[in-house]
């Protein structure tokens, strides 16, 4: 297929693995940190992390959306999910999540609530238009790849003048949580990263320019790269000369997709129909000011949380899971005690475990998940 | 005497389902005449079958697929292939069948008909009788469609040993033919993903395969036909139940390139996708040429190939390499495959 | 993050609607946010065009590889200095 193969190739794969090798001081370490959670998913799915130099170690980073949802708002959408009249409409991903107690929304779905899988939030619009005396809610959630498809669809909702159509809003923005990750560096328990991969499709809507922050505040390299094996290797190479030059530069390498400036029709798009939220809640973070978006007043009609009665009930994670010290990169998976044994995919105690893009989930699916 | 069903314009109603004339007539009027074999046609409360020498072999199966018509299928030409495919797995040959529907009140005869159609066909096409069926009605909502359960008896020779603890350190592991192609076309159908593709089930019986690699003379060790949780799980069950380790080939699976597109879409792996007309097979290493090419001169294993092999490294079943050297661990899948968004 | 796929567009409708084929597997599509016709190649992420594929680009990346490869095989072939 093409755009996917050619960056599937062996030969530039082991030309790659080699130049690393050659390239990496030793005595010197490098750790890198994959900010999103598509890159950690393909870092594990081609086996990457064990051929990388020893003195290579990419720390996983938090840009997983479903794993840094906080579980009052898990709980929040269970109970939207199981109200009368509701269809409830979410990606696949958020079907397991677990909330308090483990209710997540599948276990809602088998108590009668009718929750539908969807793939996309215009698939949820054609089914508020085809139900018209139900109440359809889409669950949604992603960062600034995935917003625009909820604008999209918002917008078409507002076109068509459809009454029976709410957005339960949990868009969250990456620039903040990325600050968040390198100002918690600052702090006592620093995770101390030399270098960042950034997002490959969040960039091909926000920019380059976004990260500009990491380089001229935190004298930090971030390299754009896409999802393929020759992609994340290349990136990691870039870094480790940026890194070995002293350098702290923002480089795209993702340039077949990923423009400078980013998507300007995203961007105008997402600026209508959304508004900043004035803090958001973040698991492993805490209360992140500007982080997050909401439906901006003008579609307040659509607004789940306004339209029905929804209450936030303060909720902790399970006692055991350390999803949060995992999203701060500062532990890896392996590390945390109840991995793999009290928590695996089919029992998850956190989101990290259960969402294909957690650094918990590829880890135990891919390798190192054995205790 | 009651009037024969309105094929065309009728449906199925309570009545059907009360076991007196009106179910007799279900059986009698659509199911029987496409199942039709001298046991069948006898139409006793049970089938008196003259046992043939050797081990009996039984498997049983559920199924609730749903779409109930798919591209290359139906749910009743699945639960012919699905059961008889079971009982070739130990290397016996299948011989009768027994099905048994659940019926959801307000589907239409003729919904009926073309599965008991399609049933017969399946049915002849792999060699065996259907010997007994039953229908029950359930009210609307109690049942989507149909369910069927099916039961396929066969008979294994007494020096065929099949397991699967078979496999050793050393030993070769063969597929059949291209992996994920019914799990594919099934969720390429489903509506709420609104794709569209030419992609078909692979749905049929194998046991004239099976039959022709019994032939060769090679000592088979294991063989499973990779239905739910597709290969990823069936290999994981076989290192685990003969305590090895299970290493395959990425560059040797044989995947329709329609298949990884759908795959690639949805961000899953065919490794777990159902196959419904393959099998997969485990044997000495100095035996794996000599199956490969009895496998492939057969239609259903043309495009067979060996795709890895048993390590002694019982700590992970199965294990994945890819052409650059890269490899991970491919666990036994975990509820229901999502499309991931993310 | 974020699953998206590159797909060529084989047919565009009104709405600003698609058609994508991978494989000859097709889905339909949103094309508001890209500017995109028949023949292009755009990224696909939850039935949504986030963006065109730029060939340019992407042959550019490509022969940076070979030229990486060319210049491993020289250092390789010249052997310890």
């Amino acid at each position: 297929m093409k755009f996917i193969d050619e960056y599937r190739d062996s030969a530039t794969i082991r030309s790659l693995l080699a130049q690393i090798g050659s390239e990496a001081e030793s005595g010197r370490t490098y750790r890198l940190m994959e900010f999103c959670g598509g890159h950690t998913h393909a870092f594990y799915r081609y086996g990457l992390l064990p051929l990388l130099p020893l003195n290579v170690e990419m720390v996983h980073g938090p840009g997983c959306p479903v794993c840094v949802l906080p579980i009052s708002r898990i709980d929040a959408a269970v109970a939207l999910a199981a109200k009368e009249g509701v269809i409830f409409c979410s990606y696949g991903d958020m079907l397991r999540v677990p909330g308090s107690d483990g209710k997540s929304l599948l276990k809602a779905k088998a108590e009668g609530a009718d929750v539908r899988m969807i793939y996309s939030p215009l698939d949820a619009v054609r089914l508020a238009v085809e139900n018209p005396e139900a109440e359809v809610i889409f669950f949604a959630v992603g960062f600034e790849t995935t917003a625009p498809a909820t604008a999209l669809a918002l917008k078409q909702a507002a076109a068509q003048q459809i009454k029976n159509f709410f957005i339960f809003c949990n868009h969250v923005l990456t620039p903040p949580a990325m600050r968040a990750i390198l100002d918690y560096e600052d702090g006592e328990q620093a995770c101390s990263i030399d270098g960042i991969i950034g997002p490959g499709h969040v960039s091909a809507i926000i920019g380059s320019s976004a990260y500009r922050f990491v380089a001229d505040e935190h004298h930090i390299p971030l390299v754009i790269s896409g999802f393929e094996p020759v992609d994340l290797l290349t990136a990691v190479l870039m870094l480790v000369r940026q890194i070995n030059a002293g350098q702290a530069v923002i480089e795209n390498r993702y340039r077949r997709a990923v423009k400078d400036e980013g998507s300007p029709q995203a961007i105008r798009l997402m600026d209508e129909l959304f508004e900043l939220r004035g803090s958001f809640e973040w698991r492993g973070f805490g209360m992140l000011a500007d982080s997050a978006q909401k439906l901006s007043a003008g579609y307040a009609a659509f607004d789940a949380e306004l339209k029905f009665d929804v209450s936030y009930e303060d909720a902790v994670d399970h006692k055991a899971c350390r999803c949060a010290e995992v999203l701060r990169g500062q532990i890896q998976p392996e590390a945390c005690s109840v991995f793999a044994k009290l928590c695996t995919p089919e029992n998850p105690l956190g989101a990290c475990m259960v969402s294909s893009e957690g650094a918990c989930a590829a880890a135990y699916s891919y390798g190192g998940g054995r205790s | 005497m009651r009037r024969k069903l309105d094929m065309e314009h009728g449906f199925v109603d309570l009545s059907f389902g009360a076991g007196g004339v009106a179910s007799a007539q279900l059986t009698r009027e659509i199911f029987a005449p496409e199942f039709s074999n001298p046991i069948l046609d006898r139409m006793e409360d049970g089938a008196v079958i003259d046992m043939p020498a050797g081990r009996l072999v039984v498997s049983t199966d559920s199924h609730v697929i749903s779409p109930i018509f798919f591209p290359g299928g139906d749910i009743g030409s699945l639960a012919i292939h699905g059961s008889v495919n079971d009982v070739s797995m130990m290397g016996a040959e299948p011989m009768h069948m027994s099905v048994g529907f659940i019926i959801e009140e307000g589907v239409p005869f003729s919904t009926l008909k073309r599965i008991a159609v399609s049933m017969g066909r399946a049915a002849r096409e792999a060699g065996v009788s259907i010997v007994a069926a039953d229908t029950k009605v359930v009210k609307k909502g109690e049942a989507d469609q149909v369910y069927i359960t099916s039961t396929c008896f066969g008979v294994v020779a007494d020096d065929v040993a099949i397991g699967a603890d078979r496999a050793r350190q050393g030993d070769r592991v063969l597929i059949s033919g291209q992996v994920g192609d019914h799990g594919a076309a099934v969720l390429a159908c489903r509506e709420e993903l609104s794709m569209k593709s030419d992609l078909q089930s692979d749905s049929q019986s194998v046991s004239d395969l099976v039959a022709a690699m019994l032939a060769s003379g090679v000592d088979i060790h294991c063989m499973r036909d990779p239905t739910r949780g597709g290969v990823a799980t069936s290999l994981n069950e076989l290192a685990t139940t003969s305590a090895v380790g299970i290493e395959i080939n990425e560059a040797a699976i044989p995947v329709n390139e329609g298949v990884r597109a759908v795959s690639e879409l949805l961000g899953l792996d065919p490794l777990y996708f159902a196959c419904e007309g393959r099998l997969i097979a485990i044997c000495a290493a100095e035996d794996a040429d000599t199956l490969l090419a009895c496998m492939q001169h057969h239609p259903k294993g043309e495009a067979a190939a060996i795709i890895g092999e048993v390590t002694g490294n019982g700590d992970i079943p199965l294990i994945l390499r890819s052409a650059f050297g890269g490899s991970r661990v491919v666990s036994v899948l975990t509820g229901d495959q999502m499309p991931r968004i993310c | 993050m974020c699953l998206a796929i590159p797909a060529r567009i084989t047919a565009v409708h009104d709405n600003h609607m698609a058609t994508i084929d991978l494989a000859g597997v097709e889905r339909e599509v949103s094309i508001e946010l890209v500017d995109a016709g028949v023949g292009d190649y755009v990224i696909v992420h939850v039935g949504i065009a986030i963006a065109t594929l730029d060939e340019e680009e992407a042959k550019k990346t490509l022969a940076m590889f070979d030229e990486l490869a060319e210049l491993q095989s020289e250092n390789q072939s010249e052997g310890p200095a």
